[in-house]
């Protein structure tokens, strides 16, 4: 069963990026790496932190596709992401994300399915005084929900709400290009919501400070940092923030490559899982 | 808590003005004062005429007149004894109505032209941040 659901997903993802593929034309609008890379909640930004930027080159009147893996292998997990992104004209981006996390130690694995929107309030990442300010939702649905209920998950779908703005400074420290984002999220999702959605603790939401810095080396190689504060709703483990060092390159307006180094503290009551973070976004 | 001040400090960052462009001698001299930057100029006229997305604006342009102008216009901006003589960038892009990714498109031939005559990344970040804080005297009028 959860194969065919599986499945099914792939051919929805393939079929959407045929569907979609012709009608994304001229969608290089914007300038490099502007568009940034895909988290691994599917929605554009950094690897773990939302950003106010959208996905893809779209500038105005122009669409914009995304397609992207993630994959992290810490000490007892293994998270796969698989997602698409369409957006127009620098102002929506619609994502759909599928995430497994294998529990290598455990045994088993959580799935969940997440549905993305985000829309540019105003402002703009590189030209003027404002930051770039997008306000987006993201709506996750587990598809396996036994072990998240067992330790004391009250919900199996929620829905987070996140303010981001993100500014680039073209000539920054050093004379290079810097970028800064921030992210404020309301969200009562326990580890993304792999393990459901509020808990024995807590069930209301909770606003969360999610933060990335980069700096670009030049035009193609960007080094950068991320920090994400995350709830703690479930009495059986405490549920700890995230961090990673990540390395972006940026060779064309096409691809875009994520390697990371991820400290992810403790996860359900297995301590210290740091590990290995790699993505690859391919854009159309 | 003391994760909310990392946090705090990034906002202040964020909504503070785009970084005060440095314009000094400095980048007027890392940009090989005005024979640098008419070499400059002459490689990224060269590239706009080869830009497809761009070309229709400069139909009708005296180029050689554009060369000299832009020439004077980088000069002045970056700190070189020289006084512009053209018209204000509203002016001068009025009606056109130039749309973010033509912008985007002519700050790509700058930095193809820049990287033609190899100039570090720092010196090209600090032109490009002068001449992004045109963007909105260029854009849409």
């Amino acid at each position: 069963m959860r194969r065919k659901i599986s499945q099914k997903n792939y051919a929805l993802v393939l079929g959407v990026a045929l569907v979609v593929a012709p009608v994304a034309h001229a969608n290089d609008g914007k300038l490099l790496a502007t568009g940034a890379v895909t988290t691994i909640e599917g929605s554009g930004g950094g690897g773990i932190v939302p950003w106010a930027t959208t996905a893809s080159y779209a500038e105005d009147g122009e669409w914009g596709f995304t397609v992207n893996a993630n994959f992290a292998d810490v000490d007892d997990f293994q998270l796969g992401v698989q997602s698409l992104n369409l957006t127009y004209g620098n102002r929506i981006e619609v994502s759909y994300a599928q995430q497994r996390l294998g529990l290598n130690t455990i045994g088993g694995d959580l799935k969940q399915q997440i549905y993305g929107l985000k829309v540019r309030l105003l402002g703009d990442l590189v030209y003027g005084d404002l930051p770039q300010v997008s306000l987006g939702v993201q709506h996750k649905r587990n598809t396996t929900f036994a072990l998240p209920q067992a330790v004391g998950a009250k919900h199996d779908s929620g829905t987070d709400i996140y303010l981001s703005a993100a500014k680039a400074w073209l000539a920054g420290p050093l004379d290079r290009t810097w970028v800064a984002n921030l992210t404020l999220r309301a969200t009562k999702a326990n580890q993304l919501g792999l393990l459901g959605f509020g808990g024995d603790q807590n069930d209301d939401y909770q606003v969360m400070s999610e933060a990335s810095l980069g700096m670009f080396v030049n035009r193609h190689w960007l080094l950068g940092v991320e920090y994400r504060q995350k709830p703690d709703n479930l009495g059986f483990a405490r549920e700890s923030d995230w961090r990673d060092v990540f390395v972006g390159w940026f060779p064309t307006k096409s691809v875009a490559m994520v390697v990371a180094y991820t400290d992810l503290k403790g996860i359900a009551g297995l301590p210290d899982q740091s590990g290995a973070y790699a993505s690859l976004q391919i854009s159309f | 808590m003391q994760k909310h001040v990392v946090a705090i400090i990034l906002a202040i960052v964020l909504w503070q003005p785009l970084c005060q462009a440095q314009v000094g001698n400095s980048l007027y001299q890392q940009l090989g004062e005005r024979a640098g930057i008419n070499e400059l100029m002459t490689t990224f006229v060269l590239e706009i005429a080869e830009d497809e997305r761009v070309i229709e604006h400069f139909r009708n342009v005296d180029i050689e007149r554009f060369h000299h102008m832009l020439g004077e216009h980088l000069c002045e901006l970056t700190g070189g004894p020289c006084t512009y003589t053209g018209a204000d960038m509203v002016e001068v892009h009025r009606g056109m109505a130039i749309t973010r990714s033509e912008f985007n498109a002519i700050v790509e031939n700058l930095i193809k032209a820049m990287e033609h005559h190899q100039l570090p990344t720092a010196t090209q970040n600090r032109l490009l941040s002068t001449l992004a804080e045109l963007h909105g005297e260029i854009v849409g009028q």
